[in-house]
């Protein structure tokens, strides 16, 4: 696992999350089918998230459960990690 | 003889399931589609130990909920098929997101042997598995495969026939939710078990209370009772009360727990897993300055490929149907007007010879889209272009078929396969006719040098193409603000790891779409050449009419009379106003069978002769028109109804004639539509 950042504890949107840092996720707000696709994708609380690339307006890009996922800004939006 | 055994097999997108599928079932594969939806079926046949075994390919799909067709497709065929065994893809080298379909597979007690699939590849990364006890756990077979090598397919086999001759049986564990959960759990079970009592014994009582937790609504549909219905909601109030989340969420979150409880006991990593060399390709191709030139520049290749690399190939087929027409013909005396031998000559071997010329044309075109597929770029191309697709409502594949359709519309929309959203499949295919094709191109060659100088041939050409790419991006905008009204899905998409592609799976993958193409030639596009050959030969001149007419002649007079002939005539009132007459209408009739069928039809209607002495025929349109209504033919054959040939791999990808119509209609009114204002417009100028 990379690094974990110090503000452990402040929830926030994945979107805020700078590249290479790992965070935990907390919670997924979105409607009932984009939850349960994540929540299928591996996007469960707890679930550990490495941020490859997050620059603007570029791609939006993790890793998690060991797979390599592209999301959309407003996707990252709604996944709330500490 | 007895029954064969019924093998579904499930898997993850990129699990390498696909080539699992090949290797065990090699060349006894049959492909079609799920009625009314473009997702693919697939089922192979194998022998094993005596027993015939069949093998369906089921989607790939991460989770058996029901919120997409696949998802769908995959869930209904093991309820309600119930095959024998249900074979589950897991890319080993990437076990718990694999596992997570797999604990929903365990929740439906079905029997099950899971493929640890890329076990080599695991085996490198430092996985070490304790597979009896991991089998212990998830109490099913686990046999380790390489379906790129094919490696494991005996045993694999093996497990599937021991796994169907003990049948159902009871799961001793199964999985847990924690108390909470498993307290509402079994209220709603009894519930089932007592209301629903027909639900019970098909699905098993416990799978249909889990479904009704996570409120999924094709199992609500299927209650009656509205006390189960009742018992559900208030279970899942009191589980929203306490987890503060949907049902649904705190479900997926202990099967994901139940699978980390599982791997931790059974799999040791030596090495962690990096991405470092996959994270610097994505680094280039995703670039924001490089990815989208790089992405250009392999399209131009698959495009050169396709067009220019099939046109070798496409010539000798034309040769071959040439031939074949003439050594038809020559079974009659010379001079012959046997109907039966136009029917041969021209209408079954020249429409159908005129559709199969395509076939190297789609084998190289999916043989390209296998390869960007199965190496791992597509998932990047579609990124690279989603964003200014996304503009105009479509998906960043779209990009694909839409140019697809220069070259010709009819793999373009079957090149539209490779979107999963099945309202931006329909919309792209709906819009493809209007990438200008290169059959018509014989039209623009045609009419360009007849009307325009020299300076301006290649403006007018060129304008021609923007308004078709113009028109496409204003239809699929208003395609989706309109017909295929929705959100546009959020973008969340896996990016698999790059791969070298297997020649078998390559090839398999190509010859399938050769085949359903050449199928459809051999069935809908035949019976269309037919009918279209009727309408342009009969009824026939009586023989005083044609007395003293050279063969030119002849044809102009057959033409005139026959059915094709006399609708041109009949709507010529109704095209008057687009500047053409009936004899650019008959032409037009004409060009449903294939666009280029214009040309011959209108040198058939002038008596120039031969096809090759288009410099008459340009005098004589000269002659005729301006260069507003040359112009507008243009446009008219650029817009509007797309030919025979498209309209029935319309009806195939899309599943219904409905859709077909729908295109046909749409396109031919809009061509209408704007062919009149720009006549009566420039009619005005000039």
């Amino acid at each position: 696992m990379g690094k974990v950042v110090a503000e452990q504890n402040v929830v926030r949107p994945l979107s805020t999350v700078a590249d290479g840092d790992t965070v935990r996720l907390v919670q997924v707000r979105a409607g009932r089918g984009l939850n349960s696709r994540l929540a299928s994708m591996g996007f469960v609380s707890g679930a550990a998230i490495r941020v490859v690339s997050n620059n603007h307006p570029g791609p939006f890009v993790v890793v998690i459960k060991d797979v390599k996922v592209v999301l959309g800004r407003g996707v990252a939006q709604k996944i709330l990690i500490r | 003889m007895t029954q064969p055994i019924v093998v579904a097999m499930v898997g993850n997108p990129n699990s390498g399931k696909s080539s699992l599928f090949n290797m065990i079932t090699g060349s006894h594969q049959h492909v079609g589609n799920y009625p009314g939806v473009t997702v693919e079926k697939k089922e192979g046949y194998c022998t094993h130990d005596g027993c015939d075994i069949r093998l369906i390919d089921l989607p790939g799909t991460y989770s058996l909920t029901a919120y997409s067709a696949e998802e769908l497709i995959t869930r209904r065929f093991i309820l309600e098929e119930r095959p024998d065994v249900v074979v589950d893809v897991v890319d080993a080298s990437n076990i718990e997101r694999n596992l997570y379909l797999g604990t929903q597979l365990i929740e439906m007690n079905v029997p099950l042997v899971f493929a640890f699939n890329m076990s080599d590849l695991a085996k490198r990364r430092g996985l070490e598995f304790d597979l009896d006890q991991l089998s212990c756990l998830l109490e099913a077979r686990i046999v380790p495969t390489v379906g790129s090598k094919g490696e494991g397919g005996d045993a694999l086999l093996e497990g599937i026939v021991r796994t169907a001759r003990e049948g159902r049986k009871p799961r001793i564990h199964g999985l847990r939710y924690g108390a909470e959960i498993e307290e509402e759990l079994a209220r709603v079970e009894a519930a089932v078990l007592e209301r629903e009592r027909g639900l019970a014994d098909r699905y098993g009582s416990r799978w249909v209370a889990l479904k009704l937790l996570e409120q999924d609504d094709e199992t609500l549909a299927k209650i009656q009772s509205p006390e189960v219905r009742d018992a559900a909601s208030k279970s899942v109030g009191r589980l929203r009360s306490i987890f503060r989340d949907e049902p649904e969420i705190v479900l997926a979150d202990r099967r994901y727990g139940f699978i980390s409880g599982a791997c931790q006991e059974t799999i040791r990593s030596s090495v962690e897993r990096r991405h470092d060399a996959s994270d610097l390709v994505d680094a280039i191709v995703t670039n924001k300055v490089f990815g989208l030139p790089i992405f250009l520049v392999l399209m131009y290749a698959v495009f050169w490929l396709t067009f220019t690399l099939g046109e070798f190939p496409m010539i000798g087929l034309e040769w071959l149907f040439g031939w074949l027409g003439a050594a038809v013909s020559g079974l009659w005396p010379e001079g012959s007007d046997s109907w039966l031998r136009s029917l041969l000559v021209d209408g079954v071997i020249a429409g159908v010879g005129g559709v199969i010329v395509f076939l190297p044309n789609i084998l190289l075109l999916f043989l390209a889209i296998a390869m960007l597929e199965d190496t791992g770029y597509m998932a990047r191309a579609a990124f690279v272009m989603d964003r200014i697709m996304h503009k105009i409502g479509l998906h960043g594949k779209s990009f694909i078929p839409m140019l697809i359709g220069f070259g010709c519309s009819v793999p373009a929309i079957m090149a539209a396969r490779i979107l999963e959203n099945r309202r931006n499949q329909l919309t792209t295919i709906m819009v493809i006719p209007l990438m200008s094709c290169g059959a018509r191109l014989t039209i623009y060659s045609l009419i360009i040098p007849a009307f325009f100088a020299p300076a301006w041939r290649g403006p007018v050409m060129w304008l021609v193409y923007l308004i078709g790419i113009l028109l496409a991006v204003t239809c699929a905008k208003l395609l989706r603000l309109t017909v295929f009204q929705g959100e546009t899905l959020p973008f969340v998409m896996e990016l698999p790891p790059y791969r070298m592609p297997t020649p078998k799976s390559v090839l398999i993958h190509m010859w399938q779409r050769g085949w359903m193409f050449l199928r459809k030639a051999g069935t809908v596009i035949l019976g269309i050449s037919v009918v279209l050959w009727v309408l342009a030969s009969f009824p026939k001149p009586s023989p005083e009419r044609l007395a003293g007419l050279d063969g030119a002649q002849a044809r102009q007079a057959a033409l005139e009379q026959s059915v094709m002939g006399r609708v041109g005539r009949f709507v010529e009132p109704a095209i008057r106003p687009l500047g053409f007459d009936w004899r650019i209408g008959t032409a037009l009739i004409g060009a449903v069978a294939a666009k280029e069928v214009f040309v011959s039809q209108l040198s058939i209607v002038y008596a120039t002769g031969s096809d090759e002495d288009t410099d008459a025929l340009r005098k004589k349109l000269r002659a005729n028109y301006t260069p507003l209504a040359g112009f507008c033919i243009m446009l008219f054959s650029l817009i509007s109804t797309p030919c025979a040939a498209t309209v029935a791999m319309t009806r195939q990808e899309t599943g219904s004639w409905r859709w077909a119509a729908f295109q046909f209609v749409g396109l031919t009114v809009l061509a209408y539509v704007i062919t009149l204002a720009v006549f009566q417009v420039g009619r005005m100028w000039m």
